[in-house]
């Protein structure tokens, strides 16, 4: 990478702090809906940044129904073990997967991403999870979804479709994973769409 | 990290990055389906030049665990005992389609020369060369340490160091690779390393090592260890007298009844209850006493346990990156006996 991370003067807003509470709250409504109910849900986040999404779901899910047990739901499922460009790039740590108490055996799971790009990060997570278990069905809910799939996989529940170039970069940042913004504006979390010329080697690194 | 081959060239993102990435690994070891398909289709030779089985057996579990391909090579019965030399052994293993090399040598600075020739474009991993180093033994003495300091201190592992941690080291540390290996990582992670062993067991130099050395492992006894590492007495590599007699050794250098119940009579520096750690294999009755050896408070089987999981991260980490380093040249055909 070598680059700032930090919004380059294209960068453009698509969501705010506002509106990605509101896409979690309707796709939160839209999961209990696809699965009449809470029951056998569970939640499993994609680090990094499907992490805190998948935990802010469940919370929303919890507000929802409280039949919903936000805290023995919701798992961690890291892929890097499994991606298909290990060989590329420099040596990757992987991230901690870590189970929900509910288990994944027979259970409804809903894979949690940020962005949907070329489908592989969610080709390796439907392989990492085939080995902690056995789902009776595997869900995806991604914040954003950018288009440009690469295999045959498409999200169940969408934040928001966001046509975009393969020449440019979404950028998801969540107060969890990033911090508090510095520049001090009362929005913490954004996506933002920029321009990759000057990020070109970062964009490859997205699911 | 293109190779492993001592812990002295670690810098500490790349020793805190392999303890890491083990600990994912080691929760892989304990689910049902333990394997991962990082190294599919990917070739690990395991070149043992000197006898071992537990080292071998580790690396070809860690290897079997990613999906890679083993092929285990040893002296005994190979070409090697035939007067084949290093280059062309390694070279033949490469044409054969290996894609990192684990080798044990008995000679010291032999990983390195594998590495540094340019015979091969293989990953070599140090399994022990002589005694000089042995960085896997190493890597999970330290994650041993740590999974108990974060215990100690409940927090998680990732990302933790040794700091506050006082380790004594006690015995053959002329002949110890694991010794070695253990003083420069340990130091390393903020661990503070004693080394207690007879002036004839203890290498010219050692002063200039990052550890303090004591003649009397009583005294290191005293100084409130969080584990005390018992090095195994290699008598196949004792060719004159270091000391007077087993007995002798025993009573001075040996962990003891009476030395074990004093080490578990009182506190660590951060541990509440100090470890009793061992390379294996053990002499019982030699330099550990029985009590010690099956005490709960010996880590020997989950040192064991610990090294699949450090060997997994250390093959993903060298073999799934990018080769940018421009690969050596292919062997000149002038080279070729």
């Amino acid at each position: 990478m070598g680059q700032t991370p930090a919004a380059p003067r294209a960068a453009r807003t698509v969501l705010t702090s506002a509106e990605i509470d509101r896409a979690l709250t309707r796709i939160a409504h839209e999961i209990l809906e696809a699965n009449k109910g809470p029951a056998g849900l569970v939640l499993m986040g994609i680090p990094r940044r499907g992490v805190p999404l998948a935990r802010r779901l469940s919370a929303v899910l919890h507000r929802i129904d409280p039949a919903f047990d936000a805290d023995a739901s919701v798992g961690e499922v890291d892929v890097t073990l499994y991606r298909d460009d290990l060989r590329r790039g420099a040596a990757r740590t992987p991230a901690p997967t870590r189970l929900p108490r509910t288990p994944i055996d027979g259970a409804v799971v809903v894979l949690v991403d940020d962005v949907l790009f070329s489908g592989r990060t969610v080709r390796a997570a439907l392989d990492a999870l085939a080995d902690l278990g056995r789902p009776a069905a595997v869900r995806l809910a991604v914040l954003v979804d950018r288009g440009h799939r690469e295999l045959p996989i498409r999200a169940d529940f969408v934040g928001k479709n966001l046509p975009t170039s393969t020449a440019e970069r979404v950028q998801v940042r969540l107060v969890e994973v990033d911090g508090p913004e510095a520049g001090g504006q009362d929005s913490q979390d954004a996506v933002r769409i920029a321009d990759a010329a000057a990020e070109t080697a970062a964009a490859s690194r997205e699911g | 990290m293109r190779h492993l081959l001592d812990t002295a060239d670690l810098t500490r993102p790349e020793a805190l990055s392999i303890l890491d990435t083990a600990g994912e690994m080691a929760a892989v070891n304990d689910r049902e389906v333990k394997k991962l398909p990082a190294l599919r289709g990917r070739t690990v030779v395991n070149l043992f030049l000197e006898d071992s089985t537990r080292t071998r057996i580790s690396f070809e579990a860690a290897a079997k665990r990613l999906s890679a391909d083993v092929i285990n090579f040893s002296a005994k019965g190979s070409s090697v005992s035939k007067g084949e030399s290093l280059k062309d052994t390694v070279q033949t293993l490469e044409a054969i389609g290996a894609d990192a090399i684990v080798m044990r040598h008995w000679s010291s600075g032999a990983a390195r020369q594998l590495a540094d020739s340019g015979w091969v474009r293989s990953a070599v991993v140090n399994a022990g060369d002589g005694t000089h180093a042995h960085p896997t033994q190493a890597l999970l003495d330290a994650f041993t340490l740590r999974r108990h300091l974060a215990a100690e201190a409940g927090r998680r592992p990732e990302g933790t160091d040794l700091a506050g941690m006082h380790v004594v080291i006690v015995g053959d540390i002329l002949h110890s690779r694991v010794a070695r290996s253990n003083v420069w990582l340990l130091a390393l992670l903020g661990a503070r390393v004693t080394l207690a062993a007879p002036p004839t067991l203890l290498p010219v130099g050692v002063a200039a090592w990052p550890a303090r050395v004591t003649y009397s492992l009583d005294e290191a006894l005293e100084d409130a260890p969080d584990a005390v590492m018992m090095l195994r007495v290699q008598g196949e590599r004792m060719g004159g007298a270091f000391f007077p007699s087993a007995g002798e050794y025993t009573r001075t250098w040996g962990l003891t009844p009476e030395r074990f119940a004093r080490l578990c009579a009182r506190p660590g520096g951060a541990l509440a209850e100090p470890l009793v750690m061992h390379p294996g294999p053990m002499n019982r009755g030699l330099e550990i006493c029985d009590a010690a050896a099956d005490s709960p408070r010996n880590t020997v089987l989950e040192q064991v346990a610990n090294g699949v999981s450090v060997r997994m991260a250390v093959l993903h980490l060298v073999l799934n990156q990018d080769a940018t380093a421009p690969a050596p040249p292919a062997p000149a055909q002038e080279d070729r006996p």
